[in-house]
This record gives structure tokens, C-alpha cells and sequence, in this order.
């Protein structure tokens, strides 16, 4: 304490904690500007794998992505030619996605209702806890769940682009309530009070108030949850299996999905051409999953672009 | 006793009356339907976990020469859990070697981004970290092993010469540098945004009185940190890191395209062929197995369903029990 006597002013330091100070100082100095080096440069690692991600996918990828490319499929493509393309994988990708999306997003919103809105007590405590938990599940396992499911539905061995779709939906759900769980909690409580003293049933309330209110931000929060799992490839891998032609059925058959087309074509490996063959391209395999790779990341680059321009642009202008 | 009569027979509604009614049943139907969702979340997780036991059970019990006799890689005189238990073990060395090189970075970039960029530039670092995460995890692996994989193999061998009287870089390094440490490296990248964005967040909720008394009492910005900033936020860190955890230990891609696999319990990260995680193990093998060897890999992937629960659920034990004491109500 600094003060001698309650009488007197103190003085703001007494001398001798002003001598540890002036003993202190340069090693303090140097340990904060030490840190301070070391905090920036964590930052600066950080940036290392994304731009030499970034540089690699883009440098590589841009030298096979071509109209073509987008437009043919891998039907008849074998050894070194140079053709084929990811039309397949991409028709694949949406509907799977797609599918995904309309099973995950009523449940996953009627979900974030019910906590906001109905949910109290031990059912409420136990689903936000395990919503939670669920957000962890290893995307494998989820792949396995949706087999073993759609086994005892059609029989062993079963491939169809709707088991991927269940996969996938295990996984986006709990991201869907998450984040529209938040936006409905933006919502101010004023406006549920307004709509319920007009005598607007609750129910209404919710749908015609609350949801239309939160919409953008909902919005926002489903297209990144889309574009955390159309990246997804071990549980495609595992339930919809890999195809060379165009599958447009979800519900029969093996589709591609671009994820599994990068890892199908890299696993390919080199082609080994023989010394005079002109027409044989040994990188052709990776040159094709680093394009389909491109592809792959300007789509979840899109998706996430879209979804904050959702919010800057549409987001109500009565928070705050 | 009296009954009161009801003044309005159930045949003369009113139109008031007629909305009021239909409201009721719309507005029962609504919460029975929303209530049923958030119950459905119960379901699904029960479902998962019941269909791996119920498909893995066969693998569980069928003795180990029926195994071994019925499916191709399964060794003969493995039982299901000496099969299982390097997996668990390469699955937990590489998320803890992920863990150990993330955490320390994580946590940099969540100071930086919370107290020291400017504020105007803090909100568009942080975008930048959240790119890493939209990055799917097959081009991580793509990018692992083609471009970044050959470049740590210099790298690699001069860590066994400098340092190789340590047990964990003996044995001779890999000369294509498909080994665990890459593995870990590339999941430490994949990890980084999700533990920086959490520790980001409790971090910018340390209490700003808190900040401030220490600047005044003459704390240097480190001090602060150290002493305002990190107590406040340790619990948020620690659920971080865990949470950092769960995705290194479920990740498929980036491990099966980068490791070239083995089954041992060696703690040797230099060498190829010595370990390998359960995802990639499952994804691997899964697609020609046949239903005996489908059976052992949902059994596998039970265990690392186990696992990771428990990680998480771990994780969110630790902040819902900080909560009350970390000053943040």
C-alpha cells in the first residue's frame, strides 16, 4: 500500500516499489516485446498453409480447368489420354448436397424453435447438451451409421447417393440448430410481446415474426453449414462409392461427388506412358484432381462469399 | 353439486371464436412438431451409436481364427482388440501431436486477432483464419502430400541427426516423409481455426475493467495478457483444444492420403509405415470389404465414436463447470 497515514495525500508511488519498477523495466520490456513478436509471428504461420494452399490448388488446378473439363465425364477415359472431366461429379455433389440440405434444415430449424421459443426444463438442457456433443461426431462415423442404416433397409452392400445424403445430414444438422438457435435469440422480445398483445397466437408469432425476422441470418447459417459438408468425402467414400458415368438418380446406383472424384484420381496415381506415346499424359490423374480441387474450393469459397453477403445485405436493421 | 352450463353450445361458434379455436390446434400441432425435432436430435445420436453396436457386435463376437479366416487383411492369431488397439493408438498420437503443434499457435493468433491488431483490420484476420477451415480436408490432403510431404523431408532427417538421441526421432527417417509427424503437422493446420476462433471469442469477452486496472497499475501489454486475459479465458481454451482435438481424431482424408500405414505401437515419428489412425483405417478398407470385414471396421469406428464423445463431451463438461466461476455473468 502506498499510503503512510490517512491524513496525507499519498504520493502515487512510493520509492521503493518506483526501485523495482526501475529494476524490472528492461527485462520487462524485453519479455513484452518478445511476445509481442512471438503473437505476430503466430499469425504470420498460420498464413503459411493457407496461401501455399491456395498458390498450389490455384496454380495447379487452373492449368486442366477448362469448359470441357466441366462438361464431360469420366465415361471411357483410361490410362494417359487426355480427356475426362468432372460433369458427373458435380451433378453428383448437388443432388447429394442438395438432399441433405432438405432433410437437415426443417429439422434442424424446428429444432433451434423449439429451444428458443418451447424449450425449458430437463429435454431442452439435455438437447442443447447433446447438439453440442453431435457437432463433434467424426464425419466417418456418421458414413458408417448411414450403412449400417440403409443395410437393414435394402440389404448389405447397398450404395445410393441418398445413404450419402443421411450421412451427410448427420453432420449438418447440429450445425443448422446452432446457428439458427442464435439468430432466434437475436430476435428482440419486444416484438414476440407486440404480436402476442394483438392476440396473435404463438405459433404464428414464431413462423410470421420471429422466423421472418431471423430469415438472413438463417439463411447465412445454412449455407455455411452446406458448405462445411459438401467438402465431406470419407462418408461418401464409404455409402455412395465412386462412378465414371453420370448418375442423375439419388436413389440407385454409385454417383461421384467431386471430394471423392479428387481423392479417386490422386489415388490413381502416375500413368506409366509408354517412351513415344503422344498422346499419354503421365500427370494426368493429378493434374485432373488439382482442377476438380479448384473447382472444389471456388464452390465453398462461393457458398461462403453468398452467405455474408446474405447477412451484410438482408440482416433487419432493428438489432442494435 | 352444480355444473355451470356452458353459455356457448359447441354448434354456435363465432368467427372470433372459430380462430381462436383453430390457433389452439395449429399452435398445439406447432410445438408438438418442434418439440419432436429437438427430440429427434436424442434419437439420431442414439440411433448412431445403437447401429455401431449392433452391426459391430458380430465382429465383437466371432472368435479370432473365424476372423481371420473369413477376411483377407486380418492377421492370423489377431484377436478384434489387438487389431483395434494400434489404431486407437496411431488415432491418439496424431492428435495429440496435432494438438501439441496447434494449441501454441492457436492461441498466438487469438491474442493477436483480440488485443493486438488494429481494430479495424481484427475482423478480416479473422475471416482469413476461418478460410483455413472452409478448406475441405481431401485438398488438405492433396496438398500434404504432393507439395508439403516432400519438402519436410530434409527437415525430418536433420531432426534425427540433431535430435535423434530422443526416443520419439529414432529409427531411420522416412525417405519420402510419409510418416506421422507430416500427418500431425497437416492436421494442426486443419485444426488451427477451429481452436483459434474459440479461444478468439472468449478472449474479446475478458472483462474490460479487468484490462484496464492492470494497464493502470502499470502492467506492459504481456503482463496484462498474463494476468487479466488468460484467466479469464484458460477454461475456454482448455474446451478449445479439446474440441480441436475431437476433429484431429475423427479426420479421415488428410490421414489416409498422407500416411503410408502400418500397425505397431511405436512412438518413432520419423519412420513410415508404423502407425495408423481408425478414420483412415475404416475408409481404407471399408470399400471392398466384405460383411465380416465390414463388421470389424464399424466395430473399430465404434471405438472411435467412444473416444470422441468422450473428448467432447469432456470439453463441454469443462466450460459448463468454468462458467460459474470465470466472472463472465
Amino acid at each position: 500500500m502506498a499510503t503512510d497515514a490517512p491524513s496525507r495525500p499519498a504520493p502515487a508511488v512510493t520509492p521503493r516499489a518506483s526501485d523495482v519498477f526501475e529494476k524490472t523495466r528492461g527485462r520487462r520490456r524485453f519479455v513484452d516485446r518478445l511476445m509481442t513478436t512471438l503473437v505476430t509471428g503466430a499469425f504470420a504461420v498460420a498464413m503459411i498453409p493457407l496461401v501455399s494452399v491456395a498458390w498450389t490448388v490455384g496454380s495447379r488446378g487452373l492449368k486442366r480447368l477448362n469448359g470441357t473439363f466441366l462438361t464431360t465425364t469420366m465415361r471411357g477415359v483410361f490410362g494417359g489420354m487426355d480427356a475426362g472431366g468432372i460433369q458427373h461429379a458435380i451433378v453428383g455433389t448437388l443432388l447429394i448436397t442438395l438432399a441433405a440440405a432438405v432433410i437437415s434444415v426443417p429439422i434442424g430449424l424446428l429444432c433451434a424453435i423449439y429451444l428458443v421459443e418451447y424449450g425449458h426444463g430437463r429435454l431442452a438442457g439435455a438437447v442443447t447438451f447433446f447438439v453440442d456433443v453431435m457437432t463433434g461426431i467424426p464425419s466417418i462415423v456418421a458414413g458408417l451409421f448411414a450403412y449400417a442404416l440403409f443395410t437393414l433397409l435394402l440389404g448389405p452392400g447397398a450404395r445410393a447417393g441418398i445413404v450419402g445424403s443421411v450421412a451427410l445430414s448427420v453432420l449438418m444438422i447440429p450445425v443448422v440448430v446452432r446457428s439458427s438457435e442464435e439468430m432466434l435469440r437475436l430476435v428482440p422480445n419486444e416484438l414476440r410481446e407486440a404480436a402476442l398483445a394483438l392476440g396473435v397466437p404463438k405459433w404464428l408469432t414464431i413462423l410470421k415474426i420471429v422466423v421472418r425476422t431471423a430469415i438472413a441470418g438463417i439463411t447465412t447459417g445454412v449455407m455455411l453449414a452446406v458448405a462445411r459438408v459438401i467438402g465431406e468425402t470419407a462418408p461418401l467414400l464409404i455409402t455412395v462409392g465412386v462412378a465414371d458415368s453420370m448418375n442423375w438418380n439419388l436413389f440407385a446406383g454409385r454417383m461421384m461427388t467431386l471430394p471423392v472424384y479428387v481423392f479417386g484420381q490422386y489415388r490413381e496415381g502416375l500413368v506409366p506412358c509408354a517412351n513415344r506415346a503422344v498422346t499419354c499424359l503421365p500427370t494426368i490423374n493429378f493434374d485432373r484432381a488439382w482442377a476438380a480441387a479448384l473447382v472444389l474450393i471456388l464452390i465453398v469459397m462461393g457458398l461462403n462469399l453468398i452467405a455474408r453477403l446474405i447477412t451484410r445485405y438482408f440482416a433487419p436493421k432493428t438489432r442494435r | 353439486m352444480t355444473i355451470v352450463k356452458p353459455s356457448i353450445q359447441p354448434g354456435d361458434v363465432t368467427g372470433s371464436e372459430h380462430h381462436r379455436i383453430s390457433g389452439r390446434l395449429g399452435g398445439r400441432v406447432f410445438a408438438g412438431v418442434s418439440t419432436a425435432s429437438g427430440a429427434l436430435i436424442l434419437v439420431l445420436l442414439a440411433a448412431v451409436a445403437i447401429f455401431l453396436v449392433a452391426r459391430g457386435l458380430p465382429a465383437l463376437t466371432s472368435s479370432a481364427a473365424d476372423l481371420s479366416a473369413r477376411i483377407g487383411w486380418f492377421a492370423k492369431g489377431q484377436t478384434i482388440l489387438s487389431y483395434t488397439g494400434p489404431l486407437i493408438f496411431g488415432s491418439l498420437l496424431a492428435g495429440a501431436l496435432a494438438l501439441l503443434i496447434a494449441t501454441p499457435v492457436a492461441v498466438g493468433i487469438a491474442l493477436f486477432i483480440s488485443h493486438y491488431a488494429p481494430r479495424r483490420l481484427a475482423q478480416g484476420l479473422g475471416y482469413v483464419v476461418d478460410l483455413l477451415a472452409a478448406i475441405p480436408s481431401v485438398v488438405f490432403g492433396l496438398w500434404g502430400v504432393l507439395w508439403l510431404v516432400p519438402k519436410l523431408v530434409p527437415g525430418f532427417s536433420w531432426l534425427h541427426e540433431a535430435l535423434g538421441a530422443l526416443p520419439i526421432f529414432q529409427g531411420t527417417p522416412s525417405p519420402t516423409g510419409r510418416t506421422i509427424l507430416a500427418v500431425g503437422l497437416v492436421l494442426a493446420a486443419m485444426i488451427l481455426p477451429i481452436i483459434t476462433a474459440v479461444s478468439r471469442e472468449v478472449f474479446l469477452q475478458t472483462p474490460r475493467l479487468h484490462e484496464e486496472a492492470a494497464l493502470a497499475m502499470g502492467a506492459t501489454r504481456w503482463e496484462m495478457i498474463r494476468m487479466a486475459v488468460f484467466p479469464f479465458g484458460r477454461s475456454g481454451v482448455i474446451s478449445a483444444a479439446m474440441l480441436g482435438l475431437g476433429r484431429a481424431l475423427g479426420e479421415t482424408m488428410a490421414v489416409l492420403m498422407i500416411l503410408s500405414p502400418g500397425f505397431s505401437y511405436s512412438l518413432a515419428l520419423l519412420e513410415a509405415a508404423k502407425h495408423q489412425t481408425i478414420a483412415a483405417n475404416i475408409a481404407a478398407q471399408f470399400p471392398d470389404a466384405n460383411p465380416s470385414g465390414v463388421s470389424v471396421l464399424i466395430a473399430t469406428g465404434l471405438a472411435l465414436f467412444v473416444i470422441t464423445m468422450a473428448v467432447n463431451m469432456t470439453a463441454r463438461w469443462i466450460v459448463s463447470r468454468r462458467k460459474e466461476f470465470s466472472g463472465a455473468n
